[in-house]
């Protein structure tokens, strides 16, 4: 059963999305940070899904676990989507898009075939734990190339400062993200009352977090990122 | 055994991401030079800005009237101090250098809360400005 609190993370989600998508409409920047704006606008319709599932058919209905699962796996293929713009972004000086493009539609159809086989295979006992399990190895996934793409940024020394704030919070979105899921793969007897609250408030992180930037962060503001790190000092 | 070593590498990465998140909110007020008035107000006159004066300032923040764009900034920067203080009272006695390194850190947290003091006092000076101006 979901209580008050469960919603206004849901409101609260739901109007960072919206702000993010009207915010890049408003600037005309919707073209240039388009894969951005469109993850923000499924993420938000998405919410409108699961509310019409919790309303129709009940929190611990099926459709809605279906839903919520299924539509978990492709917001996270757009997701990939997102960081191949960043790294798009990232080596934009170096001319090399068009392997970039490549690699990006090859690891998205890979992620699509890997997806489809292991859910075919695996349609007949659809377990919550089979699902826990898919849903950590995507957000693993997506660490990785987060993780990769900020060792670029670094290696680089890119000083644009909202790029390295994007880049930051969809790496605390998607690491927290894969940690919850592997707590919950590893306790599964945490789920209903702990860790249940963790992947809400992250997916909730990730709009406002980018919504800030956008908001807050100039297109030319300039920021040395060897100073971020701990190392560095 | 999959699961644990997720686990274990997802939270190092999002601390690693968390910290770095946080240096780079810090980092925009650190070019920041503040104003004389909000010396005054704070009584740190020429000294520096102290790592344990974080709460005091933000207490004064939170006296004076809100900017609605300052708010995210100024809680992301509150859950890092926290975190920090921790691991301040916990590295202390075994690691110092790496106490060292977090004083600094809880500086430029409480640098930042001075910068964001500064910001809504002048924002509250504007406010009362326009006040003025309105009724004449």
């Amino acid at each position: 059963m979901l209580g008050p609190l469960d919603y206004l993370i849901w409101l609260v989600g739901f109007l960072a999305e919206i702000g993010v998508v009207v915010y890049l409409i408003s600037r005309k920047q919707t073209i240039r940070y388009f894969p951005i704006a469109f993850y923000m606008l499924c993420d938000a319709l998405v919410t409108c899904g699961l509310y019409y599932c919790v309303h129709h058919f009940g929190f611990d209905s099926t459709t809605y676990i279906y839903f919520y699962y299924y539509t978990d796996s492709l917001l996270n293929v757009l997701m990939f989507w997102v960081i191949i713009k960043f790294y798009q972004e990232t080596f934009a000086e170096m001319g090399v898009s068009k392997y970039i493009r490549s690699a990006a539609v090859m690891l998205i159809l890979l992620t699509a075939v890997f997806s489809y086989a292991v859910v075919h295979q695996n349609r007949t006992h659809l377990t919550s734990h089979f699902v826990v399990e898919i849903g950590q190895n995507f957000y693993f996934v997506g660490v990785v190339l987060t993780y990769l793409l900020w060792g670029a940024i670094l290696k680089l020394r890119d000083t644009r400062t909202r790029l390295i704030q994007l880049v930051l919070a969809l790496g605390i979105y998607f690491s927290a993200d894969a940690c919850t899921y592997a707590l919950r793969n590893l306790f599964p007897g945490l789920e209903p009352n702990f860790l249940r609250w963790f992947p809400p408030l992250v997916g909730v992180w990730l709009p406002l977090a980018w919504a800030y930037t956008f908001a807050h962060v100039q297109d030319d503001a300039r920021l040395e990122p060897a100073r971020l790190m701990v190392r560095a000092r | 055994m999959i699961a644990a070593a997720i686990c274990v590498a997802s939270a190092v990465i999002f601390l690693q991401f968390f910290v770095s998140y946080c240096r780079s909110i810090l980092a925009s007020s650190k070019k920041i030079v503040l104003s004389d008035r909000v010396r005054e107000v704070t009584g740190i006159a020429n000294q520096e800005v102290g790592a344990d004066d974080f709460n005091r300032l933000l207490q004064l923040v939170r006296l004076c009237p809100e900017r609605g764009d300052d708010q995210s900034e100024i809680r992301a920067v509150g859950t890092y101090y926290g975190l920090l203080a921790v691991l301040n009272r916990v590295s202390r006695p075994v690691a110092p250098r790496f106490s060292t390194w977090l004083e600094q850190e809880r500086q430029s947290c409480s640098y930042f809360a001075a910068v964001a003091l500064d910001r809504r006092i002048s924002y509250s000076r504007d406010l009362f400005t326009q006040q003025i101006t309105d009724r004449l």
